[in-house]
């Protein structure tokens, strides 16, 4: 129909409107459906990668990572069902237990931050940290994964009696750390998450040297 | 349609009328996410995409859409093309995706790409309402880009990520936040209105010398 036709014809009716906007619906819901289906895959592969590579980073040394689930008869291998704690168990090239790498989230300055860090509890140190989501402010909370030096320090932390952030260069104990100039906030956000996850799994974790053994997969692929 | 026609569609986006300096539309993924010039890049390309796609399909679809509901129909076709942008990047580039943000699935809220398909697509062939998005969108990534480039540079001493003046530099922080924004956008649009009254003033005149001349 033409623009003149329309004319001729007076206003469509109000079928003709709902039918239009129903079409238009059903087509859009459908490419959305298509473009969700195709991009699936890539994403949820993207993610996992995303957090196999965060895990080898904050636990040194670790070849190889399985997800260890808390149940109610303890720490135990396999795929996280909805709502489960989840912590991931690394290992060394021989099968070795070096760390688990726990995630936690917590408020930042402006939104949450979602972190993983390494932990060995043989030691008791921090290994490693790595942001892994966070929307601080660019150019100064987002220090928090930007600045090397502040990551460096989560490389040998003592979690005993906890992990404090002190004043730029004045940190002295094992368990204290700089906090960022500028980004005061988000530092101290960083050290309480590592905290409070710190406290809420040390009850979930087994005791040292009891540590669920790497379960290689039927599929070869080392996870 | 003569080749002029569309060539002319298709610049004037670029500066005369260009969305962001000249009709200041868009003005919040404008603000938001031009604190580098990868983002800024990312975030053009994307609104590329959907105001390209839209106008394009609003025009084929033209005579067919009833007036009365046309905005809706507007709407449902830019929020599918912004959807099809949100999930692409997310899957081949997360980690840009991760920058931007909630700042992809509100261009469908971007008025400058609801405002080319009322003003144009919706009343021209689908041949000069291609042309008249790309050279929108054109203007608007080249925008985004000045915004961002401008930013970066000051506030962060780099470009794409690359530093450009060794650890030395102390970053204009105030730069890449909002701040920033507001004052490149400033002098910016300054730059703009100076050029166009300076631009009059000069037609003024040669009329004005045309005329006693005579």
């Amino acid at each position: 129909m033409s623009p003149a036709d329309r004319e001729r014809s007076g206003s469509p009716g109000p079928l003709r409107l709902v039918a239009t906007l129903a079409l238009a619906g059903l087509v859009s819901g459908l490419a959305i459906i298509g473009i969700y289906e195709t991009t699936l895959p890539t994403i949820t592969e993207n993610k996992a990668r995303e957090l196999r590579a965060a895990v080898f980073k904050v636990l040194p040394g670790v070849t190889r990572m399985q997800p260890l689930v808390s149940r109610d008869e303890g720490l135990v291998v396999g795929e996280p069902g909805k709502d489960e704690p989840v912590v991931y168990g690394g290992y060394d090239d021989e099968g070795g237990f070096v760390g688990y790498a726990i995630p936690g989230a917590g408020p930042g300055f402006q939104d949450t931050i979602g972190l993983l860090y390494g932990y060995t509890p043989e030691r008791r140190l921090v290994l490693g940290m790595e942001i892994l989501e966070s929307r601080e402010t660019p150019g100064l909370g987002d220090k928090i994964y930007k600045d090397a030096e502040f990551v460096g320090a989560f490389g040998a932390l003592a979690v005993d009696p906890e992990i404090v952030a002190v004043k730029k260069g004045t940190s002295a104990g094992a368990n204290e750390i700089d906090a960022i100039t500028g980004a005061t906030i988000s530092s101290k956000a960083v050290v309480r998450i590592i905290n409070e996850t710190h406290v809420a799994w040390s009850e979930r974790l087994p005791p040292p040297g009891t540590e669920p053994a790497f379960e290689p997969r039927g599929d070869g692929a080392e996870q | 349609m003569s080749k002029g026609q569309s060539y002319e569609e298709f610049v004037k986006g670029i500066w005369r009328d260009n969305p962001v300096f000249v009709q200041v539309l868009g003005m919040c993924p404008m603000l938001a996410v031009t604190n580098s010039a990868v983002n800024a890049i990312a975030m053009g390309g994307a609104t590329f995409f959907v105001l390209v796609g839209s106008s394009a399909l609003v025009a084929s679809f033209r005579n067919w859409i009833p007036k009365q509901v046309r905005i809706s129909c507007f709407i449902i076709i830019i929020a599918t093309f912004v959807t099809v942008a949100d999930y692409s990047l997310l899957a081949l580039a997360p980690a840009v995706h991760k920058e931007l943000g909630a700042f992809i699935p509100l261009i469908v809220a971007n008025c400058m790409i609801l405002g080319r398909q009322e003003a144009f697509a919706s009343r021209n062939e689908p041949r000069l309402a291609i042309f008249d998005a790309v050279g929108m969108a054109t203007g608007f990534l080249l925008a985004l880009f000045s915004l961002g480039a401008v930013r970066e540079i000051l506030g962060n001493g780099s470009l794409f990520g690359v530093s450009l003046f060794g650890a030395n530099f102390e970053p204009w922080v105030i730069m890449i936040l909002p701040p920033g924004g507001f004052l490149t956008l400033g002098v910016i649009l300054l730059f703009f209105n100076w050029f166009k009254v300076k631009k009059d003033e000069f037609l003024a005149d040669v009329a004005e010398a045309e005329r006693s001349g005579k």
